[in-house]
């Protein structure tokens, strides 16, 4: 059995919303291994995108275990979350978020600054991920002057910046018509065939057919599992 | 590394701040004119100061000086009659007995002061003739340009010598050397002997003296004895129809003690030991070292009083860069939290903004120094006012803009950075 990336066990989360409890999570058991491609799918509500956030650190679940490689990290303090978030994981949004007043390439490196690294001993490789998701000719444009499609490519290269455990995708293809869906799903695919370890939210079940695992959640559990023969895929 | 980290930081923050000049600018607009006006007003208000003190230093701390007054009384005589005549001021005897009593004197220098009338060849100047003692150059600061001063032997043998003014010596004397040619005054010729730079003119002139208006320092200094000898002790004015006298033994005593401490005491003694002599209120004192402190408290205050508007504005300025740096994080709040997701730890977002004003402030500081300096030099050039820049309120201003800088920076950055990451990325 291949090395576990993470492992949740019975993760809760409630959000306190005025004076009722609204229970995103009910208890989640997951395990996810490395080189996987998982698909989270679900109807809005059913707790798919806090589920991501908190495999994410970028919440916290109100109770349960989470292990991203060996380290627990429902105990971790807020410098060493920014520490994981940093090293091991890699994201894409739905809405980009890329930093306006950065080029390509500045945002590329944005993650590098926060590991403390020399931009210039990173900058060939910079490159080379520009390249490879095909925008080495626009390094020094800025977000605002490319597709979204394209920005979107720009927020793939920085999320392997770091080369993270872990790529985690919002609705990654959301916000895009199908042509460029397509060629973000292709890069996607590719990635994983690398080697990376993705994990997808969407409600598009097309998109989800790229996935080796989909995990259909319903009203903050996991309801059911699906596993995609590599043929179809 | 770290440095190395450091100088990225500040190299995003400036990017950041260039990427919104129009914002950027508008903040550091406020620290501009505060720093600015705090170096302006600063300077100013010392150089008004300056000049008054200078003009009372030069009377010299360690002097009481007693002038000769007309007592008010006799002025109601004049309309009642025509003819008069007076009889006031300190007298020789004054002198003995100030020399006589008062403990902790080192000199004292009595002045006859009279206005005459002083001609070379064709030139003619209106101008003081002082007559005072050789002691008078320990008791004011008066440069020696050429010459000597007056020499005991010169007022012991009542010689008719004189020490001239240079500005005097310039008008009367435009192509000659004044040294031993002789100037005259009424119908007595005095040898000029030397000539001296006087700066401290301006409060020597005697009240009651028609003086107000004329040139200050054509003076021409001539030994007391032959002041005596030469001029009497009356001064007779003939209008139409009437007729003054006027009898005055001496105009003025600088009395110089030995010490600034011994000022204070001195003066009232000698004012309790004029009163008794006095009957008439003819004379009075002036303490240059009182005249002094009043003017450095009145700077006191002045200074104050500036430094205090110059500092609200440095505040209001502050407040701007809060108000813009708040309106930013609020507006950048979905910067903040895709930094967060990338890596940013909360540090990493405080020092970020916190460079940002920094940067901001210092640059508006730096700027407002530049206009600080400029401002005040402006002025001197226009309204021949003079400034002072002192280094201590570029520190100051720079100091405070600084400060207000940090403090009305960290906190929207700490409120930036507090943020969770996930509620921040929410933000639209």
């Amino acid at each position: 059995m291949p090395e576990a990336v993470i492992e949740i066990r019975q993760i809760v989360k409630n959000f306190q919303v005025g004076d009722s409890t609204v229970r995103a999570l009910r208890g989640v058991d997951l395990t996810i291994e490395r080189g996987s491609f998982v698909a989270i799918m679900g109807p809005s509500g059913s707790g798919k995108s806090t589920l991501l956030n908190i495999l994410g650190c970028l919440d916290r679940p109100t109770s349960g275990k989470y292990f991203l490689g060996p380290d627990d990290v429902a105990e971790m303090d807020d410098d060493t979350l920014s520490r994981v978030r940093g090293k091991r994981l890699g994201f894409i949004f739905q809405s980009y978020n890329l930093i306006a007043q950065l080029t390509v390439i500045e945002n590329i490196q944005v993650p590098l600054i926060y590991q403390q690294e020399d931009l210039e001993e990173h900058h060939d490789r910079c490159v080379a991920l520009a390249k490879l998701v095909g925008l080495e000719n626009r390094l020094d444009h800025r977000p605002n002057q490319l597709s979204g499609g394209q920005q979107q490519r720009v927020a793939i290269a920085r999320s392997l910046v770091n080369e993270p455990l872990m790529i985690l995708a919002d609705e990654p293809t959301g916000n895009l018509d199908s042509e460029t869906e397509a060629e973000v799903l292709d890069i996607l695919n590719d990635l994983n065939s690398e080697g990376k370890t993705i994990v997808m939210v969407t409600h598009d079940d097309a998109v989800a057919q790229h996935a080796h695992r989909v995990i259909h959640m319903k009203d903050g559990v996991i309801a059911r599992e699906v596993i995609n023969e590599p043929a179809i895929r | 590394m770290l440095s190395s980290h450091f100088l990225n930081t500040v190299q995003l923050a400036v990017k950041s701040l260039l990427m919104h000049k129009l914002r950027s600018g508008l903040t550091m607009l406020g620290i501009i004119f505060g720093v600015c006006s705090v170096i302006a007003m600063l300077a100013i208000g010392e150089g008004a100061s300056y000049e008054a003190q200078e003009r009372i230093k030069r009377l010299g701390s360690e002097n009481i000086i007693i002038n000769s007054v007309k007592p008010p009384e006799d002025n109601k005589q004049t309309s009642q009659q025509r003819n008069w005549s007076v009889e006031y001021g300190l007298t020789y005897k004054d002198v003995t007995r100030i020399q006589d009593t008062i403990p902790s004197i080192e000199r004292v220098v009595p002045l006859r002061i009279i206005r005459e009338n002083i001609r070379f060849d064709r030139n003619q100047e209106s101008g003081q003739v002082i007559g005072t003692l050789p002691s008078y150059r320990e008791v004011q600061s008066i440069d020696l340009v050429a010459g000597r001063f007056l020499s005991p032997t010169d007022e012991l043998n009542k010689r008719t010598v004189c020490v001239i003014t240079h500005n005097l010596a310039r008008q009367l004397f435009p192509y000659q050397d004044p040294l031993e040619s002789t100037v005259r005054v009424d119908d007595t010729y005095y040898q000029v002997i030397g000539i001296v730079n006087e700066t401290g003119t301006a409060e020597q002139r005697p009240q009651g003296q028609e003086s107000e208006g004329q040139a200050i320092d054509n003076n021409i200094y001539i030994p007391l004895s032959a002041a005596r000898t030469r001029f009497g002790e009356t001064l007779i004015t003939r209008t139409s129809g009437s007729f003054n006298s006027e009898r005055v033994e001496l105009h003025r005593l600088i009395i110089k003690m030995k010490d600034s401490p011994s000022v204070i005491v001195g003066e009232a003694q000698i004012q309790h030991l004029m009163n008794h002599f006095h009957e008439k209120n003819d004379f009075e004192l002036i303490v240059p070292l009182q005249l002094l402190r009043e003017a450095e408290a009145t700077k006191k205050m002045f200074n104050i009083v500036l430094g205090s508007i110059a500092a609200i504005s440095l505040l209001v300025g502050g407040i701007g860069i809060m108000n813009i740096m708040l309106a930013t994080v609020t507006e950048r709040t979905r910067e903040i939290g895709i930094r967060r997701a990338l890596g940013a730890t909360r540090k990493d977002i405080i020092t970020q903004f916190l460079i940002e004003t920094i940067v901001l402030s210092v640059g508006g500081g730096i700027i407002g120094v530049i206009l600080g300096i400029i401002v005040p030099i402006g002025v001197e050039f226009f309204t021949e006012m003079q400034t002072i820049i002192t280094l201590w309120s570029v520190l100051l201003a720079f100091g405070i803009s600084g400060l207000t800088g940090v403090i009305f920076g960290l906190y929207p950055a700490s409120q930036a950075a507090k943020l969770d990451p996930i509620d921040a990325l929410r933000q639209e």
